[in-house]
């Protein structure tokens, strides 16, 4: 478990999201150094690190919001590393990005509703919200509310069903538990098990390294670029220095 | 209250509908773009010249006239983006403001090339009809309405419409709306296309009160500008209303001073508050 695991698990399920020696950075500022990953159908998947180790920058390689300067994207064995961001959402994968981003200023409907832009979403648009809002009660109550006057914790359920309405193949979370309260933390946990509980494959990027391991099925270390260990969750909570440095036990 | 007074402020009043309809193009086009058309208002002189042309020399019915003068502005609008801005979005603001400024003296000249620098009228002259005792122009009063309108025409597709939704968004965060799958060069397309026929809406209106000439952007320009600043860039109802007081110190100023003074009390307003509150004063 040393090394990234960059070929296909053999158990014959196809790879929905592959990374192969990813790099890429800001200028001349390198934030990713070769990162391989995959991600296989149904798996929920942690990408755990310090501030600074490229996170962020992982989840915009893929979502197409930041070119890759080497190595390739691939989604269900097609490459999309050239494809930008907006192309990325119809090719099915839903970026819910950091520090949430709604639009503060439109009610939550409407954010929502911006969700299902992809014309195969907005054939369904009516749908697609009376779905969220069962899935996420809380929102339907608020619908009218401008986003940007709800708590932390709310607002991260916005960001979640926003993405959710284009019923990605695959969503990528970026410290969806970052700046909120510690209830507020719990709820956002408890909010991505019931999407995995829908049958969503996740790729979640956290700090809060001992939730997600107790949340995802496998997990990659990253340190400054560079993806230092990956395994099943279970052998990260064991794992000295994990618990040394992340844990604090 | 004095009735010449009281003129003086319905005027102004009137006035500002027109100017609040050109304000609001330019912040719709700011707020998404993120560009400055400084040749705004010679896009309007384009549609004014287009109502003109095909009024006085060719006898098209005036309303079928003003219809192809705001389609006419429309797809002008649409060349700007394509031809002038988007080659250039990606560099600082600076080159997008040069380069609008630059189409700003084309026009002018091009204006002046086709049509020479005679001031030309369509000849319609509405009478001023009376109120109490003060006299309202028709033609500002139908200018005033029309403009009202279609701002509120414009409030409704933000407000009701997807794609109106959709500029709002962009808007507030252009990086987020690629990830919901927008590719921000079609909505900037389509602003570009309303921004473009507000301002051939606002040459509609302009043509009944005024002569058209090359140099007609110089007289609306500026003052159009000073009132997006003092509403806050990009603030579509901080402009509208900006519009309006602006409009009233032009129209009072000038009942108390001189026309001319007025302006130099409204450019002082304007510098007072860049100095005061830059931000504007309706920023959120």
């Amino acid at each position: 478990m040393a090394a990234a695991n960059t070929e296909a698990i053999s158990t014959g399920e196809p790879q929905l999201l592959a990374l192969n020696e990813v790099s890429a950075g800001y200028g001349s500022f390198q934030a990713l150094f070769g990162v391989s990953l995959s991600v296989n159908l149904g798996e929920a998947i942690g990408v755990i690190g310090p501030n600074g180790a490229g996170k962020t920058t992982l989840m915009r390689v893929i979502s197409g919001l930041l070119p890759a300067t080497a190595g390739e994207v691939r989604l269900l064995g097609s490459p999309i590393g050239h494809l930008p961001a907006h192309r990325i959402v119809a090719e099915g994968i839903a970026h819910v990005p950091e520090n949430r981003r709604l639009f503060p200023r439109l009610t939550v409907e409407e954010n929502l509703r911006m969700g299902a832009f992809i014309p195969a979403a907005r054939r369904h648009l009516a749908e697609r919200l009376q779905w969220v809002y069962d899935l996420f009660p809380r929102l339907h109550e608020r619908r009218g509310q401008a986003a940007g006057t709800m708590s932390g914790g709310e607002q991260q359920m916005c960001a979640i069903g926003r993405a959710l309405m284009s019923r990605p193949k695959l969503l990528l979370m970026d410290e969806p538990s970052a700046g909120l309260a510690p209830l507020a933390v719990e709820q956002v946990f408890e909010l991505v098990r019931r999407i995995r509980g829908e049958g969503f494959t996740v790729l979640i990027v956290e700090q809060n390294v001992q939730q997600v391991l107790a949340l995802v099925d496998r997990a990659y270390l990253l340190e400054a670029g560079h993806i230092h260990l990956s395994g099943t969750a279970a052998e990260l909570r064991e794992n000295e220095a994990i618990r040394k440095a992340y844990m604090g036990l | 209250m004095d009735i010449f007074l009281l003129e003086a402020v319905v005027d102004g009043l009137l006035l500002g509908g027109v100017l609040a309809l050109l304000a609001l193009g330019l912040n719709l086009i700011f707020g998404v773009i993120d560009v400055v058309w400084i040749c705004y208002v010679e896009l309007v002189m384009c549609g004014m010249y287009t109502i003109y042309w095909l009024y006085a020399s060719f006898g098209v019915p005036f309303l079928l006239a003003c219809l192809a003068g705001i389609v006419v502005v429309a797809v002008l609008g649409l060349l700007v983006h394509k031809l002038i801005i988007e080659p250039v979005l990606s560099y600082a603001p600076i080159n997008q403001l040069l380069a609008t400024g630059g189409l700003l003296f084309f026009l002018q000249s091009f204006a002046t090339l086709l049509f020479g620098t005679d001031f030309r009228n369509v000849g319609i002259h509405l009478a001023p009809f009376e109120l109490g005792e003060i006299n309202v122009s028709k033609a500002r009063l139908l200018a005033f309405g029309v403009a009202l309108a279609g701002a509120g025409g414009l409030y409704l597709f933000l407000k009701r419409t997807y794609l109106g939704t959709a500029i709002r968004a962009i808007a507030e965060d252009r990086e987020v709306m690629g990830l919901m799958g927008v590719s921000p060069r079609s909505i900037y397309f389509i602003t570009s296309g309303i921004g473009g026929g507000l301002a051939g809406l606002a040459a509609c209106l302009l043509v009944l009160q005024y002569d058209v000439h090359p140099f007609i952007g110089n007289s609306f320009g500026p003052i159009t500008f000073m009132i997006c600043v003092l509403g806050g860039l990009g603030n579509m109802i901080g402009g509208f209303a900006a519009a309006f007081i602006m409009s009233q110190i032009i129209a009072v100023g000038g009942y108390y001073f001189s026309i001319e003074f007025s302006y130099v009390l409204a450019f002082l307003l304007f510098i007072v508050m860049i100095f005061v509150r830059p931000q504007g004063i309706f920023s959120r």
